[in-house]
């Protein structure tokens, strides 16, 4: 589904990604973990296409398609989809009225009719009850006004709108309560099917409680240094990294 | 991305050659230039009584002695006063027979915009008698209106039909020594629309000059009188949301609102004229009075949206003299490439606990220039006066202005007044989050530009609210990336 290879991004004159290689398949959970500034939140705005971020060697194809040449709502369209870390917010314009233009441009884009006002008000009530979201939160704007707990279960309520063959969820797990973890989690692992899969950044290993990763990567300093299962994660709740950056010091 | 309007006009300026549409020389125009045998001709042309002539002439020796005021945040060329033609018969357009005949680019355009089908001929001159329904429509609409005593005619009309109210009513709120365009409507002013309320009668429908017979080429120095007597309410839509094409370029309207006691009028305008191409060449001047005067309950609400003309000079004001009288204004400027709106309102407030909202919302794109401008002015008897003014200014680019101008002056000490103004930008993080959901640029900015102007765009009746909101986008198409 997606295969990332050597890819080095920077921002002006830095380079943040050094070479990243990263293959993911239909039906894996995957979970990027490191210390601060090692380069997780730049992998998955760059695979969503930030503008702020230049691509400067390597490849990334997904789902057959070299991802690079495609803009950034191509790739939404075709079923990439980023949950923001901080999600971002747009007054004066309807959660409810914002979901119906996306999913509407998804379909469009699938060669499907738009949905029905009727349709569109069942998917939404379908969806909401996924992550538990107040219902009354879709009236509201977007983003505007909700608690950190709302934001992010508005994310992962729109990626259940979207339905996505490949989310990556960018701290998803940062400022939630343990009640709303577990909602987040869930919802997640709820979505979670054979032809469709999750690359999860995270600090902490508390979320993949929740959500069980097939791999666990770890990045550093723009590179992936070590890639192991579910165990690794606790190991690395429990020692921190500095054994695996001494590591590759020496490497 | 090209300036969709302008290649609307482009496309319909080059289409009078394609229908075979020749531009005669019509005998009923006359030369160009002001003068007053010039007024004394429009006034003798349009068959009007010798008080009315009297009274443009009073006007245009008013006028003779004004200069042109340049206190506005504008760059208004010199305009040549003695170059313009000042009376033109109602120009013919081009009759279609039908709208396969319409500019397919055109028809794209009313169909983004959501017009009816009816509306659509009729704007694109496809002749009237085919449109099936128009004609009984607007009798319909004329019989109703006529059942409740209500008058809505062209100026005209009014000025042989009804001279008591003309005589006790027109200049009473704008009078012509008010301002220099004022004075120069009062004299040369082509027609308008009139309306008039009886006591106690609520307009059972939405006034708008599209149902108004004779409605087409009231030209450029339009003059519209509303009357509301005593408990009455209407809610009266001035212009259109599809692009208009106009040879003439400078406007110079007066509208004025007469509230009489606990009356209710809501006057809405979208205004789209020609803002010009992209450097800025040809666009239309605009340069408006508005204003309307409460009496006792009165209120008075105006909503705009303006996206249109090159220049814009536009101040809808509200004169709250009867006590417990109210004004609104609501506004939504957009000015894109070189357009220059210099736009706002005055309240002022005379009676005892006089009331007023202002807010208003600009959005500047391209290299424009954006400017709000407004007073609150609370005399010395204003006792218990409140004011609530919002301001707030959206820029897009980095090379478009806006400022505001806001004057307060308060002759009473038990005056409420607040004001509050922001002025943001469409950040790189709301563009990404919106394409990053699927929704390209374009789509994204019309979405967050219709956000920001929600509060102003409900205000509007439904129909109108739609056709504004997808205005809005259009009227920034190719503003971003």
């Amino acid at each position: 589904m997606l295969k990332v290879e050597n890819l080095h991004a920077s921002v002006g004159d830095k380079e943040i990604l050094r070479g990243i290689n990263l293959e993911v398949k239909a039906g894996e959970v995957h979970a990027i973990m490191g210390p601060n500034g090692s380069g997780k939140s730049t992998l998955a705005s760059v695979l969503a296409g930030n503008e702020k971020f230049t691509v400067t060697a390597g490849s990334v194809e997904y789902m057959g398609e070299d991802l690079m040449t495609l803009s950034i709502e191509e790739r939404s369209r075709k079923g990439l989809f980023l949950g923001f870390q901080y999600p971002v917010e747009i007054p004066g314009v309807t959660m409810a009225n914002f979901m119906k233009l996306a999913v509407n441009e998804h379909r469009k884009a699938k060669g499907l009719a738009p949905l029905t006002a009727a349709e569109y008000l069942r998917l939404m009530r379908e969806k909401s009850a996924i992550v538990e979201l107040d219902s009354k939160l879709t009236a509201r704007s977007v983003n505007e006004g909700f608690s950190g707990g709302e934001k992010k279960k508005n994310e992962i309520f729109q990626m259940a709108m979207l339905d996505p063959k490949l989310a990556i969820l960018d701290e998803t797990d940062s400022g939630l309560d343990i009640d709303a973890l577990r909602i987040v989690a869930t919802g997640v692992t709820r979505l979670k099917r054979e032809d469709n899969a999750t690359v999860v950044i995270t600090h902490y290993q508390r979320l993949l409680d929740y959500i069980v990763p097939d791999y666990v990567h770890v990045l550093y300093k723009g590179r992936i240094i070590y890639t192991g299962d579910k165990s690794l994660a606790l190991k690395l709740e429990k020692e921190g990294y500095d054994w695996l950056i001494n590591d590759y010091k020496e490497e | 991305m090209e300036n969709e309007t302008k290649n609307i006009i482009n496309e319909l300026e080059g289409s009078d050659y394609k229908y075979g549409f020749v531009t005669d020389i019509e005998t009923d125009v006359i030369p160009k230039g002001l003068s007053e045998d010039v007024i004394r001709l429009i006034s003798a042309k349009k068959q009007e009584p010798e008080w009315m002539l009297e009274r443009r002439l009073k006007a245009y020796r008013h006028w003779l002695t004004l200069k042109h005021p340049n206190w506005a945040h504008l760059d208004i060329p010199e305009i040549d006063f003695q170059d313009v033609i000042y009376y033109a018969a109602p120009k013919q357009k081009p009759k279609l027979n039908s709208m396969d005949e319409v500019d397919p680019e055109l028809k794209r355009t009313f169909d983004k915009l959501g017009i009816p089908l009816e509306e659509q001929m009729a704007l694109a001159g496809v002749a009237v008698d085919a449109v099936m329904d128009s004609v009984s429509v607007k009798t319909t609409f004329r019989e109703t209106l006529r059942e409740k005593g209500i008058i809505f005619c062209s100026m005209s009309e009014a000025i042989r039909e009804y001279p008591e109210l003309i005589q006790k009513y027109l200049g009473s709120v704008v009078p012509y020594t008010d301002n220099f365009y004022a004075a120069l409507n009062a004299a040369v002013f082509s027609d308008g629309s009139f309306c008039y309320i009886p006591k106690g009668v609520r307009c059972p429908m939405e006034l708008s000059t599209y149902f108004r017979i004779n409605a087409e080429g009231t030209g450029q120095f339009e003059r519209t009188l509303i009357v509301a007597d005593e408990g009455s309410y209407v809610s009266y839509l001035e212009g259109c949301t599809a692009p208009q094409r106009d040879e003439n370029q400078l406007h110079a309207a007066v509208v004025e609102i007469v509230v009489e006691r606990d009356a209710d009028v809501k006057y809405s305008t979208v205004q789209n004229w020609y803002p010009g191409d992209k450097q800025g060449r040809g666009g239309v001047y605009n340069f408006v009075t508005k204003r309307g005067l409460c009496r006792e309950g009165g209120h008075l609400s105006w909503t705009q949206v303006e996206t249109g003309s090159a220049i814009t000079w536009k101040y809808p004001s509200c004169v709250l003299l009867g006590d417990n009288s109210s004004g609104e204004f609501y506004s939504v400027a957009l000015t894109n490439n070189y357009q220059q709106a210099d736009t706002g309102t005055k309240m002022i407030h005379i009676g005892r606990n006089t009331r007023s909202r202002i807010v208003s919302k600009g959005i500047s794109a391209g290299r424009s220039q954006n400017a709000y401008r407004g007073l609150v002015r609370v005399a010395k008897g204003a006792e218990g006066a409140r004011n609530y003014s919002q301001c707030d200014s959206l820029l897009i680019g980095d090379k478009c202005g806006a400022h505001t101008f806001p004057v307060i002056e308060s002759h009473n000490p038990t005056a409420v007044l607040e004001h509050e103004a922001t002025t943001s930008k469409i950040s790189e993080e709301q563009l990404f989050y919106c394409n990053q959901r699927g929704l390209s640029t374009e789509d994204a900015v019309g979405l967050i530009v219709g956000g920001y102007a929600r509060e102003v765009i409900q205000q509007l009746p439904m129909e109108f609210a739609v056709e504004a909101q997808k205005l809005l986008s259009l009227s920034l198409e190719g503003s971003v990336g």
